[in-house]
Order: C-alpha cells, then structure tokens, then sequence
C-alpha cells in the first residue's frame, strides 16, 4: 500500500502515517511546503517504522499547481490522506482580506482542488488496478465545520465546504468501491492549536486522532468524530434554535 | 506556561515557565525580556535541580530520527528522543545501547549533557565516548556543529556539561551490536565489604557489573552486598518487549520508609540468593532497567521527596573511604532504599564528567532533619580523598566541595565565558554552584 499525505508536516498526518506504517507496512509520499522539515519527518518515519518514504512539494493554496503535482508523483498512492489546514485568526480574518483568503483558500479551494484530480484519477482507474486494494481518501474536515459561530466561522465555513464535498463525492465514487472517510475531530493538541486556550479534557491527541482514522478505515466507516463526547456535543450544539444559538457566547 | 517542577527527586521545587522548542522554530536566548536565564530539559530524571530555572526549555518536541546506518549502528537523530524509544526501534533490529544509565526514560540531550553511565563503565566508558557529533544552540539561536575535530573545547565542554553550554539540538552517535536481547547473570552473595570489592576484582573480566549494597549492616557484615555481573547471550534471539509491571499511583506516606522498613527490606532482598552464587538469564529490561518497571517510585518517599547522593572514589581510597562513609551513615541512624555500588574506568577528557578510576556509590535519602548535616559531612570526605559528586543526581552540594572535586572547572568557565553563555544558560544547580 502506497499512501500520500498531504500536509506531510502536521502533526495528525505525521501520526496516520505512523499508524498505517505500523499496521499496513505502508510505503509513503508526504507532501508539504517545508521540504526540510518534511525530509525529517520522512527518515523519522522511515527509520521508526522500517518503510519506505519519499518528499514532494505541495502548496493547497496553489490550486495552477496541483494538475502537475500529481502527475508528477512518483508512484501513484492506493489511499490519500488530507491533513493539511490553517486555522488562522478570526478576527483578523474580519478585518483583513487577506487572511480570510488564506483560511478559505487553504481549507476548502486548495482540498477541492487536489480532491477533484485525485478522484478523476481513482474513478479512471481500470477495474482490475482496483479490485486488490480499493483506493480511499480520508480527510481531515472539523466540528467547526457543523455550525458557523462566532468565535471561528472563516474556518468553520472552509470546513463545512469541506465536509460537504467529501459527502458528495462519497456519493459519487460509491458505486466503485472507493472509500471516502469524513474524519471531524474537536480541539486537537497541535502545532494548529499551539498557543490556543483549549478546555482541557475535551483536548484530543493527534495519535488518538491517527488511531481513529485507521479504525475508521479498517471498519468502513464514513464519518466519524473520533469520540463519543464529541459527536454528543455537537449534536446539541445542532439542535439548539438559531434565535438562541445567535445570542448565545458558545 | 508556568508550572511547578521539579527533579526526579521532588526537592526543591520550582515554578518556572516552559518554553517548548518546536523544530523550525529559532531562538535568541539572550534577548529574552525580563529573565533571560534558562536550561533546557529533557525527560526530567536527574534528581536535582539542574534542570531547574526559571525558564526551562523542552527539547521533548525534536524528537525525530534523522538517519541510521545499518551497516556500523551509526544513528543521528534530534535530542529529544528517548533512549526507551532507540531501544524500541532497535533492539528487535540486533543494536543496544553502548551505555545506558540505570531508566531509559532520559533523552538523547539529557545522556550526553550529563554524560551517562553505566553497568559497563569500567570496560566501555560513558555515553559521550560513543557520539561522533552534536549540533549545539548558543545564546544567539546560532547552531554549532561540535565534535572532537571541531569546536572540540565546546564538545568537551557539552558532553557532562549539565545543558550550560547551550541547547543540545542533535547528535550522531554508534550503537552496541548484540547477539541476544537476552543476558547471562550471575549473581553472587558477599558476605561484607571485602568481599564485594575482591568479587568486583575477580569478575572484572563480565563486561556488565552492579551490586546492590545492604548500606544498614555493620560490625562485620558492613558493606554486605548482592553482585551481578551480566553478559550477553548468543542466542539471536531479539525480542524485546516493555510493560511497566505496577505503579505507585499516590503518594506513599514519607514515614512509610524509615530505618526499620529498609532494614527488613535489605535483609530480605539479600537473602533472596540461597546459595553462594545463582545464574539466571534476564532479558533487557529485567537486567538494565528494573526500576522503571514501577512507574512513579519516586513517589515511595513521601511528598517531601528524597536526596539522591552519588559519589566516586579514586581506586587507592576506595575501599577505606567506603568502609568510613558507610560506618557514618549507620552511626547517623539514616538509611538509603537503594544503595548501588558499581566500578568505575579511567575518567575521559569532557570538563565536567564525573566518572574516574576507582569505585562509586549511589544511596537514597529521605529529606529529613539532619540529613544536610550528615551529606555535607561526607562531602568533605569525599573531596578530602579525592573523590567528588555526581551533577545529576547533586541537589545540594557546596560550591566549595564542586571546585575540590571537579579539576577541569576552569577550562569549563572558560568555555562559558568565550561563548558568551553566562547568564544566558543557567540551572538553579549552576547558581548554587557558582559555575
């Protein structure tokens, strides 16, 4: 199995990589735009796990770029990981167009983008190609992306795109048999989120992130939230009316 | 972030604020605002404080493998990671450590900053002896490459040199090839002191050699002691496997370890080798790290914590400066848990290294009234035979009794003083010292 992780630098991609190495033996093209860090990151995982990795540049935000990007792979991946992201500032992001560009750019044009090539290549693939190992996509969308709040809405409203297309292009690829997993994770502990007030307990892991990804893969799952505490709060977060939710601080 | 720390000893304690290295992150040390002193911190298993300050820096998050080359055991990897996870990766693969300290739970940077020993020293050395290179953050965020070729003062400066010489960022050191992940022990019952260091002569030859010291007997079973000497099977077996058999989950009540309870302790645990001597196979963890089985023993002692006292004597006086130092303690009325005696080769060239040729001792003690008095006391002793203190076990030597025993401080300073680094990198230990 031949997986490329896009967004090869983070911490949650680091950690599904790490888990696919160990369970899978899974060879590995991580992508990023810190081909430093990224050359690390890809002996540490080489060297830790015993399997082969390769580097490629990739910039989401350069959507011109991506056609040629994934024709230029070396080897073609059977599974696709999306882990990158920005999280940004939001209320910078209110004031400067700049910084809402890159929040949506980041996290909903640039995964559209590189989703639409990687699906047209999975979908075009000839049966036989396909019938050992069913080619898959897990993506990293979020829980910000259920309902827009205040506090984060540039990058709920990226996400929410995000879940939306994966949703639709499941629906799509369905009848090939080729998987796509909608992971939404709460507050994780990551670079992302280095420097954020996060509450505590409700702090997920990017390792128990990663463990959930491979679970959900394993079990052919769709979506998931990674824990029970989180779907639980995100569905009252839903229900709640729009008239209160507006008035509410949450 | 602020927090309150503390060596593995749990004395002292400090707030300090922690600074966390990502990598691809720089660092100016010197122009921090306010309190420009730090140290950086690895796993925090020394026991004292020198990786204490009020800024501490954790090098826990460079914690990658950088390369490995099959072919001679080379491995270069970031400081932060853990000797537990080397031997995870590469044990099953037929590499070991070339020495190791008694947890795996230390970094990469804590190994070489404390220059780490072992069961082994009187054969193979400390750690540093095995790196080839490191690559050093100065007060500027500047990144040094050191070794014994180049800025070779720093290297041997760096390697014992307790985190003062900068941040230790990465290094490229060789591994051990082993034939087994399994080792022949052989352990021996000597009746007291004499006998433990004859044992310790005539098994000299067993690469590893430790014994476990009953430091309560006196008259004439003083120095009684278990010796193990180990080596390693040939059996190509390398299965390695890790579970912390049990934990200490609270606080154990400090009075629960007293002279009474040790001294039934060590009664007992002496007693456990029927015979004059039992073989016995043991694998990795059983053999070089059976403390670590108990997740949290630093907790046996109590909330107020315990002192770690480790010292070494040079050859001539070790066997008349032990039978001292261990009439003392027992005169005192106090008692070490756990009392390792092990031998020690030739020291090296690094500034700070503690190790020299002789014999050194490891006890335990409880922090109660009298004992400052009674290790103050010994630290003369110590100095005035030639001996001197372990840094990272240390939480409360005298600057005076650190100069006596530490001859190459000058050239240490002198290091510090070229590359700017006083004021900038400092552990409460190195305040107290005056280095």
């Amino acid at each position: 199995m031949h997986l490329l992780v896009l967004g090869g630098n983070s911490d949650i991609g680091r950690e599904i990589a790490r888990e696919f190495a160990r369970r899978e033996g899974a060879s590995f093209t991580l992508a990023s735009r810190n081909l430093e860090e990224l050359d690390k990151n890809a002996s540490d995982l080489s060297i830790r796990c015993g399997v082969e990795t390769e580097t490629a540049f990739f910039d989401a935000r350069e959507t011109d770029s991506h056609k040629d990007f994934y024709r230029g792979l070396e080897r073609k991946p059977d599974g696709i990981v999306l882990a990158f992201g920005y999280n940004g500032e939001q209320q910078r992001a209110e004031r400067d167009p700049g910084e809402q560009r890159k929040i949506l750019e980041t996290n909903f044009l640039g995964a559209a983008s590189i989703l639409r090539i990687a699906a047209d290549d999975f979908a075009t693939r000839e049966k036989e190609e396909t019938d050992s190992m069913k080619p898959f996509i897990i993506a990293l969308s979020s829980v910000a992306g259920e309902r827009g709040r205040k506090k984060n809405y540039t990058y709920g409203s990226a996400k929410a795109g995000l879940t939306a297309y994966l949703s639709g292009l499941r629906q799509r690829l369905s009848p090939k048999g080729i998987r796509v997993i909608t992971v939404k994770p709460g507050f994780v502990d990551t670079k992302m989120t280095r420097g954020m007030d996060l509450p505590g307990p409700l702090v997920l892991s990017p390792e128990k992130v990663a463990r959930k990804c491979y679970r959900a893969w394993r079990k052919g799952r769709d979506v998931t939230y990674v824990t029970w505490y989180w779907r639980a709060i995100i569905t009252v977060v839903k229900g709640i009316p729009e008239r209160l939710f507006k008035r509410m601080d949450i | 972030m602020k927090k309150t720390i503390s060596g593995w000893g749990r004395y002292p304690e400090v707030e300090a604020r922690i600074e966390e290295l990502w990598p691809g992150q720089g660092a100016d040390f010197a122009a921090e605002e306010g309190e420009p002193a730090g140290i950086a911190r690895g796993l925090g298993r020394s026991y004292g404080d020198s990786a204490l300050a009020r800024t501490v820096y954790s090098i826990l998050p460079r914690d990658r493998l950088l390369d490995f080359n099959a072919g001679d055991g080379t491995v270069r990897c970031e400081a932060g990671v853990s000797l537990d996870e080397l031997l995870e990766i590469f044990v099953p693969r037929g590499w070991f450590l070339p020495v190791t300290p008694g947890t795996k739970q230390v970094t990469v940077g804590g190994a070489i900053a404390s220059d780490v020993h072992g069961k082994n020293h009187h054969g193979e050395g400390c750690f540093s002896e095995y790196v080839s290179e490191l690559q050093l953050m100065g007060p500027g965020g500047e990144v040094l490459t050191c070794s014994r070729q180049e800025n070779s003062e720093l290297f041997r400066a760096t390697c014992g040199g307790m985190g003062l010489t900068g941040i230790i960022l990465e290094a490229e050191f060789k591994l051990k090839e082993i034939t087994s992940s399994y080792f022949d022990v052989l352990t021996l019952k000597a009746s007291n002191l004499e006998e433990s260091f004859r044992l310790f002569e005539e098994y000299g030859h067993w690469p590893y050699s430790v014994a476990w010291l009953d430091c309560l007997a006196r008259g004439d079973k003083l120095g009684r002691s278990l010796l193990m000497v180990g080596k390693n099977r040939e059996d190509g077996r390398f299965d390695y496997s890790d579970s912390a058999l049990a934990t200490v989950p609270f606080d154990l009540p400090g009075r629960l370890l007293n002279k009474g309870t040790i001294s039934l302790f060590n009664s007992t645990y002496y007693h456990r080798v029927m015979g004059r001597q039992k073989s016995s196979v043991q694998d990795i963890n059983g053999f070089f790290y059976p403390l670590d089985s108990i997740r949290h023993w630093n907790r046996m002692y109590g909330k107020e914590g315990f002192l770690q006292y480790q010292f070494v004597l040079p050859k001539r006086n070790s066997f008349e400066g032990l039978r001292e130092i261990l009439q003392e303690i027992s005169r005192a009325g106090k008692g070490s848990f756990l009392s390792v005696l092990k031998l020690m080769g030739p020291e090296n060239e690094n500034f700070l290294s503690f190790p020299m040729e002789g014999y050194t001792l490891s006890l335990d003690f409880k922090v109660e009234p009298g004992i400052f008095e009674l290790l103050d006391r010994l630290d003369r002793r110590v100095a005035e035979m030639g001996g001197r203190i372990y840094l990272t076990k240390d939480a409360r030597m005298s600057p005076e009794i650190f100069e006596q025993g530490y001859t190459k401080l000058k050239r240490f300073r002198e290091v510090r003083r070229r590359y700017s680094m006083n004021g900038v990198f400092e552990s409460k230990q190195s305040r107290r010292l005056g280095i």
